[in-house]
């Protein structure tokens, strides 16, 4: 059977023409020497059964682009008895060089120009007797969309193919081998000087999106990956932390000790008991955050991301939102506030605020480290990962309720449209520099209140002098007492409201400042909780801190990012009021249940 | 061959774009991408419960909704 190889630059009305020429019978087919699929037809020419294959668009027999590159290969490992070049007659002038291209190396070429309708309009007059005669080929005029000029561009195909014999693959082979030995030399200099991420192949992109976004499995398979990342953190983190701990723990008691007697008692207990304990119990949650923004890191550079938007798009759909939405609630998880940032990618400004509404509830990675330590000194060792994914599972809920309360007042129909990237595998250099980014900002922006936080509160749990620490006479406690009305009915006591009182300036003060509060550290202090509170108490606790505003930079980047004060103080009486409520339900029900 | 909705295609249904009906920057975007008058399009899959569509477009993949995509009009191949 003879063979017709379609080629042209893309966007010339290629395909349309071969969909005219072939019709219905297009097939994709494998070729020798190509590694992607084309479109091939076989179709009844003249009196002869005639097989044409459509070529990837190209601007250059010689280019290096790597549909170009898919042509050479397929000329050179498949012999061709015609080809038809299809140009742009309005843009003659720009594509006539590739037919040159053609005639330099013999090849019997018909050349076809579409848009003759075109460039007919726009004045464009052609000599086709010297063009054809420049070409040494057969010239023919058409509207591949109209289908004028079909038939004499047919008569001129079965004319040529009778007349030559087929393409010398060999030969064709010689002429390329120079482009081919500066492809392989370039393959060669990149592989000794450029480090690229790796992309994996194509199909096996294509064999990971047909499991990860299988219509049923491919959301219980995302929150099994999901599970299984949090599992390593606190797998890996856990010894780390304890390490940690027990180091900060033996340089205190072995070298900070003696300064006891050197120290003046109130610096003393300002240094150590306030802003060392302090630190040093945020500190030992520093492993964890590492693992987790290293995982996330992960996540992110995979391509992964995108496919969670095509997973959830749906079901954010209903809520107002759409699947970057979800995708930010994610990022969320990390800190709240690059993921506020992210919905700059929204044009929609009702979509934009209803997703900057909802990321708040995002359980972020400091208000995670609270909840690690709440729920191992109250819970036993098989119940803590559990309350632990009930809280992410709050998290989602309210975020998602939120959502669906305020879809109507916040309404957007921005058109949606993201690349689904091929899988890479992030280099572990990458991984790591992007994890020590994440890191690096959480720590600066953790030192800075942490220390800050800790000497506040060690000055209102001892000021004014004199009184016994921490007690209801203390700054604190005043605090402590205003607020006491409000906190008692969803079992928050007065030292607890003193905490949430700086839970309010950042999550990650919420454990230096318990720490200073009753002047305990570690296991002393995870000790002390078991008999200041219930477990009640403690999710009660726990449920008002995921809710309420997360940090004072969190309010910040919200007010500058929806240029709103108005929206902001929404945001913030919002949550403070479910938090509230939320709260209130659980401890009263809980308590009314007998526990 | 007939004109339908990108939309309208089935599942593995090849299709060539014949106009794009968005405007602004919804169309610079869908170009940017590859979304071109004659280029190829194929439906990969669609995610649940009405979800987006998984299209390829040369080597590109990306996802649209079907409301965005029902302004892509294309000729369906058999």
């Amino acid at each position: 059977m003879k063979r017709i190889a379609l080629l042209g630059m893309p966007n010339t009305g290629k395909s349309t023409f071969f969909n005219r020429l072939t019709g219905a019978s297009a097939r994709i087919g494998n070729w020798p020497g190509i590694t992607v699929d084309l479109l091939g037809a076989k179709i009844l020419l003249g009196a002869d059964m005639v097989e044409v294959v459509d070529l990837p668009g190209l601007y250059d027999l010689h280019g290096f682009a790597e549909d170009e590159q898919v042509v050479r290969h397929f000329l050179q490992n498949n012999p061709v008895d015609l080809l038809c070049l299809i140009l742009n007659a309005a843009q003659i002038d720009q594509q006539l060089p590739l037919a040159l291209q053609f005639r330099q190396l013999g090849l019997p070429t018909v050349v076809v120009l579409n848009m003759a309708d075109e460039a007919e309009r726009l004045g464009i007059r052609f000599d086709a007797a010297t063009l054809a005669a420049g070409l040494d080929g057969p010239v023919c005029f058409i509207s591949a969309k109209y289908g004028q000029g079909f038939p004499e561009t047919l008569a001129a195909l079965r004319q040529m193919l009778s007349r030559n014999p087929p393409t010398d693959t060999a030969a064709l082979s010689e002429e390329f081998a120079e482009d081919e030995a500066l492809v392989a030399e370039a393959e060669r200099l990149i592989a000794r000087s450029v480090t690229m991420p790796r992309v994996l192949e194509h199909d096996l992109t294509e064999r990971i999106d047909r499991i990860v976004l299988h219509p049923v499995f491919g959301i219980p398979l995302f929150f099994f990956a999901l599970y299984l990342l949090f599992q390593a953190v606190y797998a890996l983190g856990g010894p780390l932390q304890d390490g940690i701990a027990w180091a900060l723990d033996g340089f205190r008691n072995v070298v900070l000790i003696h300064f006891q007697a050197i120290l003046p008692h109130w610096l003393y207990g300002l240094l150590v008991e306030g802003v060392y304990d302090g630190v040093g119990t945020v500190a030992s949650f520093v492993p964890v955050i590492v693992l987790f923004f290293l995982g996330m890191a992960l996540v992110e550079d995979s391509g992964y991301l995108s496919r969670i938007a095509f997973l959830m798009d749906a079901l954010m759909a209903k809520l107002g939102l759409d699947g970057r939405g979800f995708v930010m609630l994610l990022m969320g998880f990390g800190c709240n506030v690059p993921a506020l940032m992210g919905t700059r990618v929204m044009r929609s400004r009702g979509l934009r605020l209803l997703t900057m509404l909802i990321i708040p509830f995002s359980l972020c990675s400091a208000r995670l480290q609270v909840f690690v330590f709440l729920t191992t000194a109250l819970f036993s060792t098989t119940q803590a990962p559990l309350v632990l994914l009930a809280l992410y599972l709050i998290s989602f809920l309210v975020a998602f309720g939120t959502a669906l309360l305020f879809k109507n007042r916040l309404q957007s129909h921005e058109p949606l449209l993201i690349e689904l990237p091929p899988y890479r595998l992030p280099t572990f250099h990458q991984v790591l520099l992007r994890g020590w980014h994440e890191v690096h900002h959480f720590l600066s922006r953790a030192t800075r209140f942490i220390i800050a936080g800790v000497v506040m509160i060690w000055l209102l749990t001892h000021l004014p002098p004199g009184v016994p620490v921490g007690g209801p006479e203390t700054l604190a406690g005043l605090f402590g007492g205003w607020l006491e009305p409000l906190l008692r009915p969803i079992g928050i006591d007065q030292q607890m409201a003193v905490v949430l009182l700086f839970g309010f300036v950042a999550k990650e003060i919420v454990l230096g400042a318990m720490a200073v509060v009753y002047g305990l550290d570690g296991d002393a202090l995870a000790h002390l909780m078991t008999q200041q509170m219930d477990w009640v108490q403690a999710f009660s606790f726990m449920l008002f801190t995921l809710i309420y505003t997360p940090c004072l930079s969190t309010v910040a980047t919200m007010r500058s990012e929806s240029k709103s004060l108005i929206f902001t103080s929404i945001s913030i009486f919002w949550s403070l009021f479910l938090a509230w409520l939320l709260s209130f339900l659980f401890y009263q029900s809980a308590r009314l249940l007998g526990y | 061959m007939t004109m339908v909705r990108l939309s309208d295609l089935a599942i593995g249904q090849h299709g060539i774009i014949e106009d794009l009906d968005a405007e602004g920057p919804f169309r610079q975007r869908l170009q940017a991408l590859g979304f071109r008058i004659g280029k190829e399009v194929l439906p990969i899959r669609q995610a649940l419960f009405g979800g987006p569509l998984h299209v390829r477009i040369g080597s590109v993949n990306v996802m649209l909704r079907r409301r965005d995509a029902a302004l892509i009009h294309v000729w369906a191949s058999q």
